[in-house]
């Protein structure tokens, strides 16, 4: 394994790599690795290398464990507000989450409804391109428009494009108080409405979750008085019962009711309103609703095409999780259609010319060298 | 600022090109007479004007790709432009190239407020989003200052901002989907009324990219639930390290106003003087506003107003109804129009870390005495987006220039302290040369390789965003 301490160390080993290499951060959201390739560790890139609370501001090295982040926010009263899930009890992975890991994967929890994806509250980054040049784009401040967005494109490029080594975030405050109105008895598409008459409101609705079988989650967060009054108004609107557990959510970000069960795991991102009868055509063992319905997280017998189940729809879906024999005859993700392929590829093969990070699934070129 | 030599191949193509436009589109479509494209001779940034050498007005994302196509075919270049309100100089044309204006592609497509969100043609203004969901209580999140004229395609090109980015985020942060034309008339789709991207986030890269990667004909934009009410404080400091101060402070508490707008003395006076909004004469003046319910815009302004005390304000104004509310934005929304009323003045967007405002306003003091020329501040100091409005006289041979040079040097300062040169404007032809500043030759290389992906002949727009030596060799080819 390759463990590069700082970024030129990196920059000298993706240069002078003569095979394809596996980027890991923490291991922790695993993707299909070429089988001959080498694995690179950011894990040395450690460390935050400013924080100002007063400017909503963090900027940390790519390695840095996420925990270690959360809890200089927490101390400031502060948080990362997409609320990024933990990977490792879905994918039975172990290891340490890192930060760089988020930033490669655009991971984002229920919050993302209300506040936006790990991409929308990035500011910066540095990284380094498969030639080995160490890049920058974006910054630490909050509005900068100056020269082309590659900050969103290496949000979720899961190391296709580069190794981060350094990512600025923007931070929010940590809520005073947090409540769930819980509403029983609510059928799928029911359901979906209700979350969305919830979420057309004025009362600031920060999770809307249908667990089948456990209920229908509203979660309002903010100062005292204001929590008070919204959650009210919300069950004036839609009745249920209001209860203060966290734990809730942390279950729904990180689809804890799909960690003991076998199964392949796709992950559905469509609009909220088309959500029911895509589940009702998919014949899932399970299901979880997130995002208002925007997200839906199924649980599928093995070597279950979800795509070929599901007439023509808006969205994508990925797989997630399954064993290697359908990892490997399913694409994980959405194929494209032919023209955004061709960009996507075109944009691959500027920023990785020798395919150094390719994967096994996904191989764009065998590396030159 | 230089632009390119016209090429005179190019130039010569003229009677061929309005032709073969004029096959695709209606007669009224297509401008090609001298005294008519003059209309289109330049945007916002009056400095610099040029007539194109025809303009284009389609009604249809088709109308759209035949044009492309045939200016691809011919190796014409390609301007696009929205209402043509660019600051920076989006939409300057040059003697040899087609504007692409969307202004008649107004329409709303698609409105859903149960899945919230509305789609619609990208010639359709800002303001008039909000006009088509506001009658149920719906608003488009994104309000640049332009925004009763700009164009939702001008808004993605620049990724436009506003006053209510802190907490409503810019219009990358609203926007969930385009159909885009690309520069060889292919017509692609990009995100819809689902979130997030499978594969790479082409449309992250896209919002921004100053109409350089394809035209947008189409856009589908998220939309909100209006707040049941706002109100503002006014607050006023002796000095701008104390009003800095007192911003940091109030967002350490945990408190996420929708918008916090700083005013300089400079700015003050001059809006004092124009529209006598009753404003103390003071160094530094904050208006912060929070939303919700009245209980609750009670309940935010009491801490911030607990917070302001302990900075000693001079003068604080709490609102308590919408003519006090109005009264404390009028001076700030009258801040431009009282700056133009006493010479001509140039608008400055840099950013800056929150941190480094008292640093940089004193920096800005300095150099205006060096140069001779007043400026004004008054910007967005919840996330550090500077507006320093700089005085001169457009009539007095070399202000125009001496003016630019202080800006250039306002920009830099900006990017010194660990900012950029536009937060919300873009970089158009304005900070094209500034880009040197902020990033390495490699960092450009890599931007510019995208748009070779998207545009490989580079026809779209192309002597914007890059230093023209830098791009010089992608141009020729």
């Amino acid at each position: 394994m390759i463990t590069p301490r700082t970024e030129a160390e990196l920059a000298d080993a993706i240069a002078s790599a003569a095979m394809p290499l596996r980027v890991i951060g923490g291991g922790t959201r695993s993707v299909v690795p070429m089988s001959n390739a080498a694995v690179l560790s950011v894990s040395g890139l450690s460390g935050i290398t400013l924080y100002e609370p007063g400017s909503l501001t963090l900027v940390a090295q790519a390695g840095t464990p996420l925990a270690q982040i959360e809890a200089a926010l927490a101390a400031e009263g502060q948080r990362l507000a997409f609320e990024p899930m933990d990977h490792r009890g879905l994918l039975g992975t172990t290891g340490t989450p890192t930060i760089g890991g988020v930033v490669a994967a655009n991971v984002s929890g229920p919050r993302r409804i209300q506040v936006g994806a790990a991409r929308d509250f990035l500011l910066g980054v540095r990284f380094v391109d498969g030639a080995g040049r160490v890049l920058k784009n974006g910054g630490r401040v909050m509005k900068n428009v100056t020269g082309y967005d590659l900050v969103k494109l290496m949000a979720g490029s899961r190391g296709r494009l580069g190794v981060l080594s350094e990512v600025a975030f923007k931070v929010l405050p940590l809520p005073e108080v947090s409540v769930t109105l819980v509403l029983q008895g609510l059928d799928d598409a029911a359901a979906v409405r209700a979350m969305s008459q919830a979420l057309a409101s004025p009362f600031e609705v920060s999770g809307a979750a249908h667990w089948p079988g456990q209920g229908t989650f509203l979660r309002i967060e903010g100062f005292a008085g204001s929590v008070a009054y919204r959650a009210a108004q919300l069950r004036e609107m839609l009745g249920g019962e209001i209860e203060e557990s966290a734990q809730r959510w942390t279950e729904i970000r990180d689809v804890t009711p799909f960690h003991a069960a076998d199964g392949d795991i796709w992950r559905v991102s469509v609009k909220p309103s088309d959500a029911p009868s895509i589940v009702a055509g998919a014949g899932a063992e399970a299901v979880l609703y997130d995002w208002g319905g925007g997200l839906i997280w199924l649980r599928m017998a093995p070597g279950t095409d979800l795509r070929a189940r599901t007439a023509a729809y808006q969205g994508h879906a990925t797989l997630v999780r399954a064993n290697a024999d359908t990892m490997a005859q399913l694409p994980l993700e959405q194929p494209e259609p032919a023209a955004l392929a061709a960009l996507s590829s075109g944009i691959r093969a500027k920023f990785d010319p020798r395919g150094i990070f390719a994967t096994e699934t996904d191989p764009l070129r065998a590396v030159a060298s | 600022m230089d632009m390119p030599t016209p090429n005179p191949a190019i130039l010569a193509k003229k009677p061929r090109l309005v032709e073969r436009l004029l096959h695709v589109l209606p007669a009224d479509a297509v401008i090609h007479l001298e005294a008519e494209t003059r209309a289109y001779e330049c945007d916002a940034l009056t400095a610099y004007r040029c007539p194109p050498m025809v303009a284009v007005l389609p009604e249809t994302t088709q109308q759209v790709s035949a044009i492309l196509r045939i200016c691809h075919e011919m190796g014409v270049p390609v301007v696009p432009r929205g209402s043509g309100t660019s600051l920076a100089g989006g939409a300057l044309p040059t003697a040899d190239c087609v504007i692409l204006g969307v202004a008649r592609m107004n329409a709303v497509l698609e409105t859903d407020y149960e899945n919230r969100f509305i789609r619609v043609q990208s010639g359709r203004t800002n303001l008039s989003v909000t006009g088509a969901v506001q009658e149920n209580d719906f608003f488009y999140a994104p309000d640049p200052s332009s925004q009763l004229a700009c164009a939702i395609a001008g808004n993605i090109a620049m990724n436009s901002g506003g006053a209510h980015c802190l907490k409503y985020g810019v219009t990358t942060n609203n926007l969930m989907g385009v159909t885009m034309v690309l520069m060889d008339g292919t017509v692609v789709e990009i995100g819809g009324a689902h979130l997030d991207a499978s594969g790479l986030d082409l449309l992250g890269v896209i919002c921004g990219s100053e109409g350089q990667l394809g035209v947008v004909t189409e856009a589908t934009l998220r939309i909100l639930r209006k707040p049941e009410g706002a109100r503002p404080v006014l607050m006023g400091f002796d000095s701008n390290e104390v009003a800095g101060e007192c911003v940091s402070d109030i967002i350490k508490a945990g408190l996420l106003p929708v918008a916090i707008e700083f005013m300089d003395r400079p700015c003050i006076r001059a809006t004092e003087a124009f529209a006598k909004a009753g404003y103390p004469d003071c160094e530094a003046l904050l208006i912060v506003e929070v939303e919700g319910s009245d209980a609750e815009i009670d309940e935010q302004l009491e801490k911030i107003v607990a917070i302001a005390r302990r900075h000693n304000p001079v003068e604080l104004r709490e609102s308590k109804s919408a003519d006090e509310s109005a009264r404390i934005w009028l001076g700030r929304k009258s801040a431009f129009g009282a700056m133009g009323q006493i010479n001509d003045y140039m608008c400055l967007d840099g950013t800056i870390p929150v941190s480094q405002l008292p640093y940089v306003l004193r920096r800005i003091g300095e150099m205006s005495k060096e140069y001779g020329l007043d400026v004004g501040n008054v910007f967005h100091a919840g996330d550090g987006n500077m507006h320093p409005l700089i005085l001169f006289d457009a009539n007095k041979p070399g202000d125009l220039e001496l003016c630019e040079a202080f800006g250039a040097d306002i920009l830099r300062l900006c990017v010194d302290v660990g900012g950029c040169l536009t937060g919300e404007h873009g970089v158009g032809i304005e900070k094209r040369d500034l880009m040197v500043n902020q990033f390495d030759p490699d960092d450009l290389d890599i931007q510019m390789a995208v748009k070779d992906v998207f545009d490989p002949q580079w026809l779209l727009n192309p002597a914007k965003v890059f230093p023209l030596a830098a791009s010089e060799a992608r141009r020729a080819a």
